[in-house]
């Protein structure tokens, strides 16, 4: 087969598993899981052959896997849709593959197959454990089936998005998505918490949808092609960037530019429409790991990153996205600090890191923020499904202890999980340490060092110091969480009989911190002290680099970044550590601010000004005041009115003029003609030839007159 | 099948009327016997379509399949009859749902021999519309429609029944008037109601000429606007929408869903084959005034829409948002006439002419699955239902999708390509629009949230209210409008081709 017809086939078992699942498998559990893994095996092959075959080809750039087909006749021409693997979407596929393979894996475990049936477990409520023997045990998901349904129209949605070569088939994954999202958060959709986290993703990213359907739309008209390798040609970049859009004084690239990244704002969770993504921890763990790492939010930075060197055209539009990751990186960062569940912690640490890559694109560090993108989704996703293995630890022992008041996913309800979860204790450890970018040996050492480097080295002094506090602060709030959670001594009776899960949920763990170490090698800078010579050459930089027509030019090394990196990295961690070695409960917790407890109330905010007065509006002013009032008011008048001109005829015409006048007066008139004349009709002939002639005469001189002397 | 080649379209049109006469000879209490009669008589019109669109050669420009008679010589109007690539998609649309709508009715068990009748001339009087080649059929035939409708609402409607269908047939026949003064105008001035010698003549008029005592000009912005009015009323356009909340909430399922899915399309299609070919200068010259009322349309149907708490009126709000969309396209086109932009905008108001009447009979059936069970529309009144009818959800949740216009779904490619076609042209009143795109999800969203999702409404949990699940038949009839939504979201080029020729060639 040849690699385009297999890439073509990269994102259909999914599609196929989904279809099944809900035709035909749903009543079986086994059968759906197995379905749907076999499915995201299929495309991990599919993906992985793409990839090796990708590595052998020279110039791999210039010469990328591409075809594609007419889809909609546009008048006398055809938009085509095709599939495209470059450099980048190489790389991205094979992040994408592994993860999703994993995830689905790990799903098994999570949701507990193999266990029995709950006692008063219901469809749309997370199951609550059976008894078996008199224990309660873990029950297993009473929606089994249709977890896995969603979650392979969920890869569907993502596979089909890398593996597009155009904006529009990109657009049709990115909003599968968006679906899959709305209903995997909702999934418990019997709990309201759940329900609202669903529509508020949805309706979130939606926001970032319509403008990024704007920019497709402009960008379609002005260059009549949505092909990425057709738009970004010099002559058409140069059109683009030369055309004024009338709007903020861009050009009408940088308008596209900007239109396309409110898209990704919304779909990666930036400031301002950062507010879905913790709400979205209402999902089951796998989805979060989906959702926030693997796939959605990825998905958003992937389109900024393939987009590049449109935004790259005009600087005003760079200059917005550096400041809204910078800014997004150290406002999520900081809201990470006072959080105490779990899975909201890394909820606000993938919003922070998402901001470092959008930071890093904002300052051109085209490479640096896909290799970011790369390692981050590596241990971002093992450190969800690591969450998710410490609750499903805890669980086990509310379940033990019967205490069902007791949160599974609250950190100061944890502590001492290290005995009781060793293989999740070392994974989460090495998660963590790449998120904070622990030096030479975690991924997200060589990726964040990478995204300093370029700030420092394209001298964006002031992205460059935000993005190192941010990193900070990385590091503080992360080692905080793995001190609360997995060191010192259990804080509660269910801590201390957390249990180690199966090993459909620890292989997954095992396999992306394996990745979350070693992915850093392969992008270590050619010029980094001891190590560059080493390894001889920067891989990464130079596969994805050439994407672009011009590879861009790896920044000088300097001293400043790494040292910088190093501090905020270990300072991090040792005064995280330091701080919560010896926390006991919530009230020890200096970091308990309630202005960051509570996000910096956006969400009230939010509520305030934009959700409440639409409903309002909606309703009062738009449906029952215009609608009902004015239109139909209007229309109400013409029944009265009507009646009223109708009855005016009737009283004023018809009656007195028409009836009174014509109709019964031509009947009296004729009546009085008839009563007057009688008299003369004697019935006597004579004197009806007496009338007759005096009648002629008369009439007779009358012409005569007339006739002589008119 | 010769006779069958060259009189195809009277085929169509007339056989539902036939078998509606025949239903008038049945037994009035064999119910059962109607039912079928009537659906198995309108799947013959459906099949001859099929071999229709199969016959039809989308790449000659102009009319097929014409058939032309003598029928009111002495004004000279014929009976004139042919079908391009726009209006056999909407001879396809209407006799594709008619007998699904049919099906749909099949839990109608009152006075069903005048019911069944009803629907069957229902059919002929929207396919006379879409296949009319002579003003005075179109009129004709578009009178015709109102008639069934009005019975259909005003015998087998709900509580307000007798509000909402004279709102319903007043307001039509109101922008009638308008209507047929105009075509009057034009008949009287050519000698003739031929579509096809008319645009010629009429467009040929010198700027100078007087007309009537008044510049040609005046009288053509006259013109203009009484055919405007009368088709604005039948899309709806804001603000002439708010009859269509009431019929449609009122009316039995099945003729919401040939209400949304057909009779809308009669406006839109008005103004495609009368109002921007009669006239091109006052629809460029008005497109900002079209556009506006099409955007007013798009977000206030989709903000009235949120704030229902009625399902049936969130649906019908939902058909005033969409064909908003149908509008802009048309607004567009007309502004653009001529251009790619044009075409786009074109083609896409007519995909989503088709495309709303799949997803919009879908909706309005599923309302009706729910109602028939609980006997009320109240959103407030459900909650958490999901779990005893799965099957129905999914439906549910898949049509939504659809009506939401999600990529992969009709929805969406018909939206992409009016919002590109009208971008470059109408780029303010295009961004305005988003607004109500954004807020076509907010509804959507409240209603998969009120019915299916949240904590479950014991009271249709047990006893005597409990909620059974969708049957074989209900789903017989959401299967081929699930299975069209589905193939025009993947692989639209099939539909999208045949109007795009017309298209190319008109605008």
């Amino acid at each position: 087969m040849t690699t385009e017809n297999l890439i073509w086939l990269i994102p259909l078992p999914p599609l196929i598993s989904f279809a099944l699942i809900v035709l035909f498998t749903n009543k079986n559990k086994a059968l759906s899981h197995t379905v749907a893994i076999s499915a995201a095996f299929l495309s991990w092959l599919g993906a992985m052959i793409v990839f090796v075959r990708a590595l052998g080809v020279e110039h791999f750039g210039e010469h990328p896997f591409a075809s594609s087909i007419n889809w909609l006749p546009t008048g006398d021409t055809w938009l085509k849709v095709g599939v495209l693997i470059d450099p980048l979407g190489a790389a991205v596929l094979f992040f994408v593959a592994w993860t999703i393979l994993m995830i689905f894996l790990y799903s098994v475990g999570y949701h507990n197959f193999g266990q029995p049936a709950g006692d008063h477990d219901h469809a749309g409520l997370p199951p609550h454990g059976a008894t078996v023997h008199g224990h309660t045990v873990l029950s297993v998901e009473p929606m089994y089936s249709r977890f896995f349904a969603f979650i392979s129209l969920f890869a569907f949605g993502m596979f089909t998005l890398v593996v597009s070569d155009s904006l529009l088939t990109l657009f049709v994954g990115w909003e599968i998505m968006g679906l899959c999202s709305y209903l995997l958060i909702g999934f418990w959709y019997a709990k309201p918490s759940a329900r609202a986290a669903g529509i508020k993703a949805f309706m979130t990213t939606r926001i970032g949808d319509v403008f990024m359907l704007l920019g497709i739309a402009f960008l379609y008209s002005v260059t009549g092609t949505l092909s990425f390798r057709e738009i970004f040609t010099e002559e058409i970049l140069h059109t683009l960037a030369s055309v004024p859009s009338g709007v903020f004084g861009l050009s009408a690239a940088g308008l596209i530019g900007l239109l396309l990244f409110i898209g990704t704002v919304g779909k990666s969770a930036q400031f301002p429409l950062h507010v879905w993504l913790p709400d979205a921890m209402e999902g089951p763990t796998p989805v979060s790991a989906m959702i926030h790492a693997a796939t959605m939010v990825s998905a958003g930075v992937y389109a900024v990153i393939r987009m590049f060197p449109l935004l790259s055209m005009d600087e005003k539009t760079m200059t917005v996205v550096a400041f809204i990751g910078a800014f997004t990186a150290i406002f999520a960062a900081t809201i990470a600090v006072a959080q105490n569940d779990i899975k909201r912690v890394l909820a606000y640490s993938t919003i922070s890191q998402l901001g470092f890559m959008i930071a890093a694109l904002g300052i051109g560090a085209y490479v640096a923020a896909a290799f970011h993108l790369i390692t981050h989704a590596f241990f971002k996703a093992l450190l969800f499904l690591g969450s998710g293995s410490v609750i499903h630890g805890m669980e086990h022992g509310v379940f033990h202890t019967g205490n069902h008041k007791v949160d599974p996913q609250d950190m100061f309800n944890m502590g001492g999980l290290k005995d009781k979860m060793p293989i999740t204790f070392w994974t989460f450890l090495i998660g963590g340490f790449a998120l904070s970018g622990f030096p030479l040996v975690t991924a997200g050492f060589w990726s964040k060092d990478e995204i300093l480097a370029d700030a420092w080295g394209h001298h964006h002094y002031i992205v460059f110091a935000t993005l190192a506090i941010a990193a900070f602060f990385t590091a503080f709030y992360t080692m905080r969480q793995i001190t609360l959670t997995f060191l010192g001594s259990p804080r509660t009776e269910e801590a201390k009989h957390a249990h180690e899960t199966p090993w459909t949920m620890t292989t997954p763990l095992v396999v992306l911190a394996f990745f979350a170490v070693t992915y850093g090698w392969v992008g270590i800078p050619e010029h980094f002290p001891v190590l560059g010579p080493l390894v001889n050459n920067n891989w990464f930089h130079d596969f994805v680099g050439h994407t672009l027509e011009h590879v861009p030019e790896a920044p000088e090394f300097s001293w400043i970044p790494l040292l910088t990196s190093l501090v905020v990295a270990l300072g991090g961690l040792g005064l995280g550590w330091f701080v919560y070695k010896d926390v006991k409960s919530v009230e020890q917790d200096k970091f308990q601010i309630s202005f960051l407890k509570n996000k910096y109330y956006f969400d009230e905010l939010y509520e305030v000004v934009f959700i409440n007065p639409a409903y309002w509006v909606a309703e009062n002013v738009i449906y029952k005041f215009m609608d009902q009032g004015v239109i139909d008011g209007v229309l109400h008048i013409f029944g009265p009115v009507t009646d009223k001109i109708g009855s005016a005829i009737r009283n004023y015409f018809d009656v007195p003029v028409v009836n009174q006048f014509i109709g019964d007066g031509s009947a009296e008139v004729a009546w009085w003609f008839g009563k007057n004349l009688r008299p003369i009709q004697t019935g006597r002939i004579q004197q009806y030839f007496i009338l007759s002639l005096v009648v002629i005469f008369v009439v007779g001189g009358l012409l005569y007159y007339i006739l002589t002397l008119a | 099948m010769d006779f069958l080649n060259t009189h195809l379209l009277s085929l169509i049109l007339f056989l539902p009327t036939f078998a509606a006469v025949v239903i008038l000879f049945l037994p009035s209490e064999e119910s059962k016997l109607h039912r079928w009669f009537a659906f198995g008589a309108s799947l013959i019109p459906f099949g001859l379509t099929l071999y229709l669109w199969n016959a039809f050669d989308p790449n000659r420009t102009g009319f097929q399949f014409q058939e032309q008679y003598a029928w009111y010589e002495a004004i000279g109007s014929n009976f004139h009859i042919g079908v391009d690539g726009i209006s056999i998609s909407m001879v396809l649309l209407t006799t594709f749902l008619t007998p699904l709508a049919i099906l749909a009715s099949f839990s109608v068990s009152d006075k069903t021999k005048a019911y069944f009748m009803l629907f069957l001339f229902l059919e002929t009087g929207m396919l006379g519309v879409f296949m009319a080649l002579d003003l005075l059929i179109f009129f004709v035939f578009w009178e015709i429609g109102l008639v069934p409708m009005y019975f259909l609402i005003n015998q087998w409607g709900s509580a307000n029944r007798n509000y909402a269908s004279l709102k319903f047939m007043i307001y039509t026949m109101g922008g009638s008037l308008g209507l047929l003064l105009a075509i009057q105008m034009l008949g009287v001035l050519f000698g003739t109601y031929d579509l096809v010698t008319l645009y010629q003549n009429w467009n040929s008029l010198d700027s100078g000429t007087v007309l009537l005592g008044m510049p040609v000009h005046t009288v053509k912005t006259i013109a203009f606007w009484a055919f405007v009015i009368a088709f604005a009323i039948k899309v709806p356009l804001w603000p002439f929408h708010t009859w269509l909340p009431d019929a449609h909430t009122e009316a039995p399922t099945a003729g919401s869903m040939i209400l949304a899915g057909v009779l809308l399309k009669l406006g839109a299609y008005g103004f495609i084959r009368l109002v921007l070919p009669f006239y091109p200068n006052e629809a460029r010259m008005f497109s900002g005034a079209l556009a506006f009322l099409a955007v007013a349309a798009i977000v206030f149907g989709a903000f009235a829409s949120y704030a229902q708490t009625d399902f049936k009126r969130l649906v019908a709000y939902s058909s005033v948002n969409h064909m908003g969309f149908v509008v802009l396209g048309i607004a567009a086109a007309g502004l653009a006439a001529g251009t790619k932009d044009a075409h786009i905008a074109m083609s896409g108001a007519v995909l989503q002419m088709f495309n709303h009447g799949l997803s919009a009979a879908g909706m309005f059936f599923l309302v009706g699955v729910i109602y028939e069970r609980t006997h009320t529309r109240d959103l407030n009144q459900f909650g958490g239902l999901f779990p005893l009818v799965p099957v129905y959800g999914g439906i549910l949740i898949f049509t939504s999708m659809a009506s939401l216009g999600l990529p992969g779904l009709n929805g969406f490619v018909s939206e992409f390509m009016v919002v590109r076609g009208a971008y470059p042209v109408l780029t303010v009143y295009t961004a305005v629009a988003m607004l109500g795109l954004l807020f076509t999800g907010a509804y959507i969203l409240k209603g998969i949230k009120s019915v299916l999702h949240g904590p479950m409404n014991e009271h249709w949990a047990h006893g005597e209210h409990k909620l059974t699940e969708i049957n074989t038949r209900e789903i017989l009839v959401m299967l081929p409008l699930m299975v069209l939504i589905l193939i025009l979201g993947i692989w639209p080029a099939w539909l999208v081709s045949v109007i795009n020729q017309t298209v190319v060639a008109l605008f």
